[in-house]
């Protein structure tokens, strides 16, 4: 049995927001958010579209500040550091937190060298037929592409682009990985694909991912976030916890009508 | 102001557009062919507008390949106007010679000024940058020169190819900038922030995703500005002066050119000359119209790679 | 994952704030990007300096007066110089270019934009694009030796024998270069950017206005009148301005095609000289005090120039951004 979020602690605990607000200029788009990640689990993040829970994920790794309107207030609490103090480098953390985007977007580069860049530029001075090798191999991609890693990456399907930018990601070697609708632009089978995926990377990494899928969520997380957009448009954290509890015995009304399919 | 204007042609527009629905009733017939009759006039503006290009086109051809032998494309300048022979080679090498020096100093500071415009457009320096670098595309050619004049020239370093490859590149960096601004603005934002997403640092998502992603469409921006300067012949007058040989020295010596002496051999009296110059146009055309065509052909490719 | 934290050297988050290869990297860019801003600064600043003698001899006559008769001093300011005659030439010959390129360029963005199917209107939009590819000395040596001779000096003394008699400034006699063949040749040449910035405009006219005007029972020429035309006004303005701009600033062809002559313009027939011309022509030859004079003219012309291009951006900005593609550059 997975232990309740309230019960992580410094040994099972990736990273945690603690009463964090995002504005865009002078709109709240999400308040109060304090909630805890497990290591080497996978998170799901679900809700009604606007419940502002992509901002809440691009709010660990500091993808909000390209915004420049955006502002965190509160603290996101990695290895006992807040990432948001203004000494922290944000290019340091998202080395640590990677992230895999909604729309499959590889560089207009070699597949090979999709996979390299980011290595490259984060100082990797090891084998790097071997690191590209291994990586793709954990997005399971490495049988297809084998033979034509000097192929562009524009070359294969939306399935494969999107798990060879898993393999971009993890070739970085990341120790969290955020995951924003990944499937979202896929069909069924690719979809799949990435699921089965997704629980081997557990093993390796913690894997936080927005879904708009009830079913993915409920197939393939170990805990759910349910977010909601308050009157005030603001997104907020409705329920939290271990994804059976959520699908079952959800604790508040929203939660149960939102799984049920009353809104949303 | 701008609100003003827009009011009042609302109010306009509307008056016609209850005065078109009152002529419902009239004759559409004659309505129609009313209607056909301006368009037929819009039509044959077209036919104006194209007119001289055609004129230009088929004479520049004619006249100038009934003078154009392997003699004039070989040999350098004939001093003499009067006389038959000779060739535009010395101002060929002094075109390309001086667009090439142009291009080293213009290409990358036109390509790091829209660089800037669009990856820094929250710097409040850019609006700055984008109404000045297209008012600088209105300078006058000639005051370019003037300039290059004041600073080089007269200072002690005399005509030379660096002076008029200098003026050159002074006319190409506002192309340059403002076409490239347009291709960095087509790398879609999703590249950067898979970029960025791996923890790359800006100046690596620059220089290693975006400028690589626009690259054909750089390489258009900058020969369609290439084309531009290697046609100039005002700036040149006040820079490179003009030489009958090839000129190899970067500094010290006037240097020739394409334009230059199409300009000087035109202006006389003599049909030997004439005949070159319009050899010379030819060629210049061809250079130009060549370069032209190769940055649109790169153009259409990145535009479908993108 | 400990052999992982070796090859990537990664201690605990490091506490550097912002990366100083991202602090230098803007700051070269924006010193490129900054450039603009200097060059031009520059370019004001170095001419006038050079010319100031000669604004400071001859005060405001320098552009009010059109006596221009250099002298030949090394070290002083012997001569007169009165750029009257040429600023006029300039006003002139731009003058009669935007009589004649704006209304065609309108005829021909209307075309382009609410007649001629794509398939058509493409290849003669890039077809026009193409004379601005066309080198301003081609230009002119077309114009003088085939364009004016041939076609234009018949039209120009038909028209001085006619309307000669009763308007003023169209009478004789014609000289075969004058003020309205360089003026009708400056038309070409700024065709291509006015019918770039006017077509631009004129394709972001609203599709459900046109359709509105459809529905009501419009005919294609009264939609036009009605929608089309009023919202491109303005833009049809910055367009005149930025043609302006152009045409103040040409030399070679210009040169080339009106006369070269310093006296003041008594009709549009007679030969003549522009700012641009004088100092393209001149300026091989000048002495050092002439240089000055002429450095003057082109400060003359640069802040003229200046002045119409940033009122022609101000006016396109308004009208709803900048202008894309090469014609208009």
């Amino acid at each position: 049995m997975m232990p309740n979020p309230n019960s992580f602690n410094n040994g099972n605990l990736a990273v945690e927001a603690r009463n964090m607000h995002v504005y865009y200029g002078n709109f709240r788009a999400v308040k109060d958010i304090s909630l805890k990640v497990k290591r080497n689990a996978i998170t799901a993040f679900i809700g009604p579209s606007g419940c502002g829970k992509s901002t809440v994920l691009r709010s660990f790794n500091r993808m909000n500040d390209l915004v420049t309107t955006a502002r965190v207030e509160g603290e996101i609490l990695y290895h006992g550091n807040n990432i948001y103090d203004n000494d922290v480098d944000p290019v340091e953390i998202r080395r640590r937190i990677g992230m895999v985007f909604q729309k499959p977007n590889p560089f207009p580069k070699s597949i090979y060298e999709n996979v390299a860049w980011g290595a490259r530029i984060n100082g990797y001075k090891g084998d790097m037929d071997e690191l590209v090798e291994s990586s793709l191999r954990q997005a399971a991609l490495w049988d297809e592409v084998k033979d034509k890693l000097n192929e562009s990456g524009y070359s294969l399907s939306g399935g494969q682009q999107q798990r060879l930018c898993i393999a971009r990601t993890v070739a970085v070697k990341p120790d969290i990985i955020l995951m924003d609708e990944p499937t979202s632009a896929l069909d069924p089978v690719a979809t799949l694909r990435i699921e089965e995926l997704i629980q081997d990377l557990k093993e390796k990494y913690t894997i936080i991912i927005v879904t708009h899928n009830m079913q993915q969520a409920a197939r393939a997380s170990d805990y759910t976030a349910f977010f909601n957009m308050d009157r005030d448009r603001a997104g907020y954290l409705v329920e939290y916890d271990r994804t059976p509890d959520i699908f079952t015995t959800p604790q508040n009304e929203l939660t149960e009508q939102y799984i049920t399919g009353r809104f949303g | 102001m701008s609100i003003t204007t827009t009011s009042t042609e609302t109010n306009s527009s509307q008056k016609r557009f209850t005065l078109g629905a009152s002529k419902m009733s009239g004759n559409y017939a004659a309505r129609k062919r009313k209607s056909q009759i301006m368009e037929g006039i819009l039509f044959l503006a077209i036919l104006l507008a194209l007119t001289p290009l055609a004129l230009i086109l088929f004479e520049v051809i004619r006249r100038g390949a009934s003078a154009m032998n392997i003699e004039f494309l070989t040999s350098v300048q004939n001093i003499s106007l009067i006389r038959e022979g000779g060739g535009y080679l010395n101002g060929l090498v002094g075109t390309l010679y001086m667009v090439a020096i142009a291009s080293i100093i213009a290409v990358p500071l036109g390509v790091a000024t829209a660089t800037y415009v669009v990856e820094y457009s929250d710097s409040k320096l850019v609006p700055f940058i984008q109404f000045f670098t297209d008012v600088m595309t209105g300078v006058p050619s000639i005051f370019v020169g003037l300039f290059i004049y004041t600073i080089l020239v007269q200072g002690g370093g005399g005509f030379s190819t660096l002076a008029g490859g200098l003026a050159l590149s002074l006319l190409m960096i506002p192309i340059i900038a403002r076409a490239s601004e347009e291709v960095i603005r087509l790398v879609p934002d999703d590249l950067r922030n898979a970029a960025y997403g791996l923890g790359a640092r800006r100046w690596q998502v620059v220089m290693q995703i975006v400028l690589p992603t626009a690259g054909s469409g750089l390489i258009t921006a900058s020969m369609l500005a290439v084309a531009r300067a290697a046609g100039e012949t005002a700036p040149l007058l006040l820079t490179a002066l003009g030489a009958f040989k090839i000129v190899p020295e970067l500094l010290g010596s006037p240097q020739a050119a394409l334009p230059l002496i199409i300009f000087n051999e035109a202006r006389g009296p003599f049909e030997p000359a004439h005949a070159r110059a319009w050899a010379g146009a030819l060629e210049l055309m061809l250079l130009v119209l060549l370069l032209t065509l190769i940055a649109r052909a790169i153009g259409r490719k990145t535009e479908a790679a993108i | 994952m400990s052999s992982d934290a070796n090859v990537f050297q990664r201690p605990a988050i490091s506490r550097r704030g912002k990366s100083s290869e991202d602090v230098w990297f803007q700051r070269a860019l924006a010193l490129a990007g900054a450039s603009v801003l200097i060059i031009l600064a520059a370019m004001l600043i170095s001419t006038t300096i050079n010319a100031w003698p000669v604004f400071a001899h001859s005060g405001w006559s320098f552009i009010t007066s059109a006596g221009w008769d250099p002298g030949i001093s090394r070290t002083e300011i012997t001569g007169s110089y009165g750029a009257l005659s040429f600023i006029l030439g300039t006003l002139i010959t731009s003058g009669i270019a935007l009589l004649i390129a704006v209304p065609l360029a309108v005829g021909c963005s209307l075309y382009l934009t609410n007649i001629a199917r794509p398939t058509i209107g493409r290849p003669l939009a890039y077809a026009i694009d193409l004379l601005a590819a066309v080198p301003s000395v081609v230009y002119g040596l077309w114009g003088l030796l085939f364009f004016i001779p041939i076609f234009i000096r018949p039209v120009l003394k038909l028209i001085a024998d006619t309307l000669g008699e009763v308007v003023p400034f169209l009478d004789g006699p014609v000289v075969t270069y004058n003020y309205a063949t360089a003026g009708i040749v400056l038309a070409i040449m700024v065709l291509p950017i006015i019918t770039a910035v006017t077509r631009e405009v004129m394709s972001k006219t609203p599709i459900a206005e046109i359709q509105g005007a459809y529905a009501l029972g419009s005919t294609r020429w009264e939609m036009i009148r009605a929608i089309v035309l009023p919202r491109a006004r303005p833009g049809v303005i910055g367009a005149t301005m930025l043609g302006l701009g152009r045409a103040l600033g040409e030399t070679v062809a210009v040169a080339m095609l009106i006369g070269g002559s310093e006296q003041m313009p008594t009709t549009l027939f007679q030969g003549g000289q522009s700012m641009a011309g004088v100092i393209a022509i001149t300026f091989q030859e000048a002495s050092p005090e002439n240089i000055k004079a002429l450095l003057g003219v082109g400060v003359v012309l640069f802040v003229i120039t200046v002045i119409v291009n940033m009122v022609a951006r101000l006016v396109i900005w308004a009208t709803g951004g900048r202008i894309a593609g090469d014609a208009a550059v």
